[in-house]
């Protein structure tokens, strides 16, 4: 059963840039994305393409784009933006208070 | 609010594919409903002729289904001509009596085939070639008689005679020019392509007029001009095409062989505007695609609101869909008294070029037979780049196939399918042309999208822009001379620098609120690109924005294919002690790195890892960061030279640690590689370095511009200089203007060939003052990068070490 656990300040992922989450109820570490307005998403840190860690790629408007091979995700569904196809699984996100709470 | 009414007349290509424009920019600006008089959607009408032919069906060329109008909540009102436009009332009146208002109007009604006013014209079995019936209507006639005539050996008449041919007619040719295609070839082409044509079975009747033709019913025979006549059950018209302007005519709008637009594409009516074959640009009808692709992109800025783009002409190319026949022109191709020429022919060999050149630029090219470099010298000649350095080169054209960091191109016709293109997503020839043939694309920009060719290193941009030309042929939308930089706006690379530059903006905000960027912050390509021409203008004075670097800059290491990174301590020229060789041993074990490997810059790199052990490993190496991650200096590679080296003329490898210091920290729009030799044996291979520099007896020998990437390029000689301080003048000089006026990931090869060698020794070599203020703002820039790895500490942690659960 997944319940939310706080995980950091909303300050201590960088605007527009990632952090990333060990947990090890996960196979893959989970990325949390903030954006220029502040709003905070998690996916999992592993691009559909080749795998490349999401959380080290550049955050723009709400999709980031994978370090690897540019590869852009949608941050919102984990979409692959068109016309790419591929799918990061989500995870449940929220901001209280200024504090990031991330469903595990 | 109501939203504004738009309305567009003509189903085509080109109104269609404005509307597409206009969508993707703001979707919900208007309310839009289309009136097609034919009973589909939209479909690519240049590739009737290979429907014609039975190399495709007509359901294999809808570029729009029906779903498309749907979802874009489009109201398609077809197999309904419009009778009329009322400008007063702003309704259109339609064949059914309905009437349809608008508050914008686009005609794109196109162009009709010019009937000739012959006697006989009006029979049966007399046709165009410009439908979806005038296709089915021929092909059926190919089932059912046997004598075909074309009247008009252009593009569209040997498409047809093809085509019918294919589809077992015996087939003539009336035409009145000397020889075919009088209109993109000259007469050496023209000829080789009249035998090809021949060889392929077609009657040919050259500087012949079609007098009258016969028959009761239906058309029987074609008498020509000398009085011969030719049996025929089937005349296709394909002697021009004329602006179907009758409607716009009738409602007093400007019309002059076509509806007369401004270069905003609007007609004499503010309300209404017109693209597509139906206009009349500058004096101008386009009857190719490409051109009105052009169009409606602007028309489609202007009606969503951008205001931005005006629309000049069309440099146009042909190609003609004949399987098995390769012709290319464009340009003006038949030269005259005050151009050169370069010719190559070889009839027998079936292969014949002709390159017409004025004040050493490219402005036409005629090529038959052997058409690979067809997209290279389009692009010479759309960019008027003076050629005169590669003039001994031009007709061999770009040396290797998937060359295209120097906007290269090649044999893309040749290749098998299953080649490979793109080698960095492994992306074939065969996989380009489907989703080319089956998504309708025409440029470069939607195959990247579509495949992911070209869409990481971009080094097969050329091949794919030549594999398009190839495939959809004179459709082909050639890239606008001027590129803006990306989805986010419609500014070039100069504009952006030139405007960073002269209304002194100092951030990213600031350029994207100017310059009415249309996203919130940007994209990948947009913002590194930024946020260099801000540092890089505007040194001390714009912040660097760690977020807008891709990551190997972000973390001040290299990134791996497993997220792991690589990490490359600076040894200046390629120096190192014992001492420090032990401190990178005992770093490398202390950290369980996975490979220590030397690279080929001369320096170590230590490869796997992990990117929360970055911090610790610089403050363990305590050296400078080697920036083997940078779009900035690389290394200055040397050789021995005179200190060791028997044959060594000159201490090379103090002067490449000398370079290196002075040059150390310099983010450029690339990466930049130099090299020191300490003789002409040019051991450390300075000739294709960014600035290569060869010890002579007598001084320095400095080259530049060489590149050892993608593309291997030979660096051009710059100056013989004496001393060590003009060595260091004159490089750092030259790189400061590459600094400061080349466009992002520009190598430096591709800038010089863009502004021209003799640009880059004016203001090198012959502006004294100029080169002394280069060089003092390259020196000012540097003093105030600190080093970054050195600089950790003020690095947020964040970038590196995870977050516990």
């Amino acid at each position: 059963m997944k319940s939310f656990h706080k995980i950091c300040a909303l300050q201590d992922i960088p605007q527009q840039g990632a952090r990333v989450v060990n947990t090890s109820a996960q196979a893959q570490a989970i990325a949390l994305f903030r954006t220029a307005d502040d709003q905070v998403f998690a996916l999992d840190d592993h691009c559909p393409h080749k795998g490349g860690a999401l959380s080290h790629g550049l955050v723009f408007g709400g999709a980031v784009a994978c370090p690897l091979h540019n590869f852009k995700v949608d941050l919102a569904t984990g979409s692959a933006l068109a016309p790419e196809q591929g799918q990061v699984p989500c995870h449940a996100v929220e901001v209280r208070d200024g504090e990031v709470w991330l469903a595990v | 609010m109501r939203k504004q009414r738009l309305v567009l007349i003509g189903n085509g290509m080109a109104g269609v594919r404005t509307l597409e424009e206009i969508l993707r920019h703001d979707p919900q600006r208007y309310d839009i409903t289309i009136i097609g008089d034919e009973p589909c959607g939209n479909y690519n009408r240049i590739q009737l002729s290979p429907v014609l032919a039975g190399e495709q069906t007509l359901s294999d060329i809808i570029l729009n289904s029906e779903d498309w109008y749907d979802a874009n909540g489009i109201r398609l009102i077809k197999g309904v001509a419009a009778t009329g436009i009322d400008r007063v009332q702003r309704t259109i009146s339609l064949a059914t009596g309905e009437a349809i208002a608008y508050d914008k109007l686009i005609i794109a009604t196109g162009s009709r085939p010019f009937m000739l006013p012959i006697p006989g014209a009006q029979l049966d079995g007399v046709l165009g070639f410009r439908d979806i019936k005038d296709t089915t209507a021929m092909i059926d006639a190919a089932a059912k008689y046997q004598h075909a005539v074309v009247i008009g050996g252009g593009l569209l008449g040997l498409e047809a005679a093809h085509g019918l041919k294919q589809r077992g007619m015996n087939v003539s040719v009336v035409h009145l020019g000397e020889w075919l295609l009088n209109r993109q070839l000259d007469e050496q082409a023209g000829r080789m392509l009249e035998q090809a044509m021949r060889d392929h079975g077609l009657a040919l009747y050259l500087g012949q007029t079609a007098r009258r033709l016969v028959g009761e019913q239906r058309v029987s025979g074609v008498e020509l001009g000398d009085g011969t006549v030719l049996p025929a059950d089937l005349v296709i018209m394909a002697a021009g095409i004329v602006p179907n302007d009758g409607l716009a005519r009738a409602a007093g709008l400007k019309v002059q062989q076509g509806i007369v637009v401004d270069d905003t594409l609007k007609s004499s009516d503010p309300f209404i505007y017109a693209v597509g074959e139906c206009v009349n640009h500058r004096g101008i009808s386009y009857g190719l695609v490409a051109p009105l692709f052009e169009m409606g992109k602007v028309l489609a800025n202007q009606l969503a609101g951008c205001g931005k783009q005006r629309y000049t002409g069309t440099t146009t190319s042909t190609k003609l869909k004949v399987t098995g026949i390769d012709l290319f022109s464009a340009g003006d191709f038949m030269g005259g008294d005050d151009y050169d020429q370069i010719v190559v022919s070889d009839p027998k060999g079936g292969v014949y070029k002709k390159l017409v050149l004025k004040d050493d630029v490219l402005v036409g090219a005629c090529l038959y037979g052997d058409t690979g470099e067809g997209a290279w010298y389009y692009q010479l000649l759309r960019e008027g780049r003076n050629v005169a350095d590669m003039r001994r080169d031009l007709l061999s054209g770009p040396r290797e196939v998937g060359d295209a960091g120097t906007a290269g191109a090649n044999r893309a016709a040749a290749l098998p399918m299953d080649a490979e293109v793109c080698g960095c997503n492994g992306v074939s020839k065969g996989t380009i042309v489907k989703a080319i043939t089956e998504h309708g694309l025409f440029t470069v920009e939607d195959v990247k999208k579509h495949t992911r060719a070209g869409a990481s290193c971009g080094s097969c941009t050329g091949l794919v822009e030549q594999i398009l030309m190839s495939t959809v042929g004179s459709s082909f939308q050639a890239a606008p001379r001027q590129k803006p930089m990306c989805d986010c706006t419609t500014h070039t690379h100069a504009e952006v620098r030139e405007a960073i530059r002269n209304q002194h903006l100092t951030s990213m905000d600031q350029v994207m609120r100017k310059l009415q960027w249309r996203s919130a912050d940007g994209c990948p390509t947009c913002r590194p690109a930024l946020n260099y021409y801000l540092i890089s203008t505007w040194p001390g004075e714009a912040r660097d924005d760690p977020q807008s670097r891709l990551v190997n800059e972000r973390m001040h290491a290299n990134i791996q294919k497993d997220s792991t990174f690589s990490v490359i301590p600076r040894m200046w020229g390629g120096v190192t002690s014992p001492a420090e060789l032990r401190r990178i041993a005992d770093v490398a074990e202390k950290y369980e790195v996975r490979m220590v490997k030397v690279t080929g810059g001369q320096r170590l790199d230590l490869l796997g890892v992990k990117g929360s052990d970055l911090p610790a490993i610089w403050k363990d190496l305590d050296m400078p960061s080697g920036m083997g991650y940078s779009k900035g200096l690389r290394t200055v590679k040397t050789c021995v030279g005179k200190q060791f080296c028997r044959f060594g003329t000159q201490d090379s490898t103090g002067m490449g640690i000398e370079l290196e210091k002075a040059l150390d920290r310099m983010w450029a729009p690339h990466k930049v590689k130099l090299a020191v030799s300490g003789c002409p044996r040019n051991c450390a291979e300075a000739g294709i370095k960014d600035v290569g520099i060869i010890a002579v007896d007598s001084g320095w020998e400095l080259y530049i511009g060489g590149n050892g990437g993608i593309k291997t390029e030979v660096a051009e000689f710059l100056i013989k200089v004496k001393t060590a301080t003009e060595v260091m003048e004159y490089s750092g000089a030259f790189l400061q203007l590459y600094r400061e006026e080349a466009h992002y990931l520009e190598r430096t090869v591709h800038f010089m060939q863009r502004v021209g060698l003799d640009y880059i020794k004016e203001r090198v070599l012959q502006d004294e003052a100029g080169r002394k203020a280069l060089w003092a703002r390259l020196q000012q820039a540097l003093a105030l990068e600190p080093d970054p790895w050195r600089a950790r500490d003020g690095v947020a942690a964040d970038q590196f070490a995870a977050l516990p659960a």
